[in-house]
C-alpha cells in the first residue's frame, strides 16, 4: 500500500469526499468526472449524494480507461445504492418525472485499493459517517 | 467515419431497401461476445470476426463485420455486427501474467484492453443502433457493470435483446438473468454449441429488422 497519500487529517485512515447534490449540480459532466478521478487517483473514496446519468457513467468509464497506467492507476470500483430517503423507485417519484438514475448515491474508489465495495448500505452509512 | 465510408453508405442506401444497421454485441468479459459474433457471422457469411479465448480482454478493439444478411421468415435484415471488449471499470496488467506472458507483453494488452473498453463505450453513445447484450448464464447477472451499461444502453433508447449465453452448461440459470432485467426480452442460447440459434435469428429480425 502506497504511503504517499496521507490524509489531511494525518490518520491513515481511508478519506472520504462527501459531495453533494448541490455541489454536483452546478457542475459540467467532464467537471464532475474530473472531481470524482483527481479524488480517486489520490487514492481518496469519492461518495456522491446524487450519482452520475448513465450518459455521465458512460464518459467516467471512458475516462477513466485512458487513464489508466501500470503500476499507477488500475481503475475504479463503483456501486450505486438506492437512496433510502428519496423515495426512489417510488410511485410519486415516477410522476414527478424524476430522473431515478440520478438519485441514486454512489460509491466510487480506486480498484487497487477496494477489491469490491460490498453491497451494504450500513457499512457505507458507518464509512461515510466516520467523518 | 471518414468520407468515402458515409458515400459509400449512402450509395448503398440508394439500392438496398434499408442500411445495415450497426449492431453492438456488449457485455463483461468472457461472456461469448465474440464465440457469438463469430457464429453469427458464419452462418450468414462464411467467415468470422476475431479469435475467441479463455483469457480475458482477448477482443481489445472493436471488430466489426459487415453486411451480414440474415433471413426470417421471408424477410431479410441486413446487420453490421460490432463485436467489443468487454466492459470492466478497471483493468491490471498484473491479471494477465498468470496467463504465461511477459511484463512487456501483458502491459500492451492491458494497455489495448483499456483502448478498446473506451472506444465500446464511445461507440455506444456515438454509432450503435442496437444492442445484444450477452451474459455467461452460470453466473451471477447482478453485478454494477451490467446495471450500469444497461442503465445507460436504456438512455440511449436502443432496442435491446439480452442473451443468456452457455446453456449447455449444467449451472446455466437462465431464469436469473430474465428476473434481472425483466424490462428486456431475454434469450437463452449456447454460442459455442449452437443451440436455440433459430430464436437467436427470429429475435434480431425482430428487433433489429
Ligand atoms: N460452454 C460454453 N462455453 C462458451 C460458450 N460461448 C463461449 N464460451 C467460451 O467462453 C470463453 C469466452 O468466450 P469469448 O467468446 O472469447 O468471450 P468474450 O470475452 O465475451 O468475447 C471461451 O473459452 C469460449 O469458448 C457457450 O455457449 N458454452
Ligand atoms: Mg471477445
Amino acid at each position: 500500500m502506497p504511503e504517499a497519500t496521507t490524509p489531511e487529517d494525518g490518520d491513515d485512515g481511508v478519506r472520504i469526499d462527501l459531495i453533494s447534490g448541490a455541489r454536483m449540480e452546478g457542475l459540467a459532466s467532464m467537471e464532475k468526472i474530473r472531481l470524482i478521478l483527481d479524488s480517486v487517483r489520490d487514492g481518496d473514496i469519492v461518495v456522491l449524494e446524487e450519482g452520475l446519468s448513465p450518459e455521465e457513467e458512460s464518459r467516467l468509464i471512458e475516462v477513466t480507461m485512458t487513464e489508466i497506467s501500470p503500476d499507477d492507476f488500475t481503475g475504479i470500483e463503483i456501486e450505486t445504492y438506492p437512496k433510502p430517503d428519496s423515495g426512489g423507485g417510488s410511485f410519486l417519484g415516477r410522476i414527478m418525472g424524476k430522473d431515478e438514475t440520478a438519485k441514486k448515491l454512489t460509491v466510487i474508489g480506486p480498484a487497487n485499493q477496494i477489491q469490491t465495495l460490498h453491497k451494504d448500505e450500513n457499512l457505507i452509512t458507518a464509512l461515510v459517517s466516520r467523518k | 467515419m471518414g468520407l468515402l465510408t458515409n458515400l459509400r453508405e449512402s450509395i448503398s442506401g440508394l439500392f438496398s431497401e434499408s442500411e445495415p444497421k450497426r449492431i453492438g454485441i456488449y457485455g463483461p468479459p468472457n461472456a461469448g461476445k465474440t464465440t457469438l459474433a463469430n457464429r453469427i457471422a458464419r452462418d450468414w457469411t462464411g467467415d468470422a470476426v476475431g479469435p475467441e479465448s479463455h483469457i480475458p480482454h482477448e477482443t481489445r478493439r472493436a471488430r466489426r463485420k459487415e453486411n451480414v444478411e440474415i433471413e426470417r421468415n421471408g424477410k431479410t435484415v441486413t446487420i453490421d455486427i460490432v463485436d467489443t471488449p468487454g466492459v470492466t471499470t478497471k483493468v491490471d496488467y498484473k491479471e494477465f501474467l498468470d496467463h504465461d506472458m511477459e511484463k512487456n507483453d501483458a502491459v500492451k494488452r492491458s494497455r489495448e484492453a483499456t483502448e478498446g473498453v473506451a472506444e465500446a463505450m464511445h461507440w455506444l453513445r456515438e454509432d450503435v443502433e442496437g444492442v445484444i447484450y450477452v451474459l455467461d448464464s452460470t453466473t451471477d447477472p447482478f453485478t454494477q457493470v451490467n446495471t450500469m451499461l444497461i442503465g445507460i444502453i436504456e438512455s440511449q433508447d436502443l432496442p435491446v435483446l439480452i442473451f443468456a449465453n452457455k446453456t449447455d452448461l449444467e449451472e446455466s440459470d437462465v431464469k436469473r438473468i430474465a428476473d434481472a432485467f425483466p424490462q428486456h426480452e431475454t434469450v437463452p442460447l449456447s454460442a459455442l454449441e449452437g443451440e436455440n440459434m433459430d430464436e437467436v435469428y427470429a429475435k434480431i429480425a425482430e428487433y433489429f429488422g
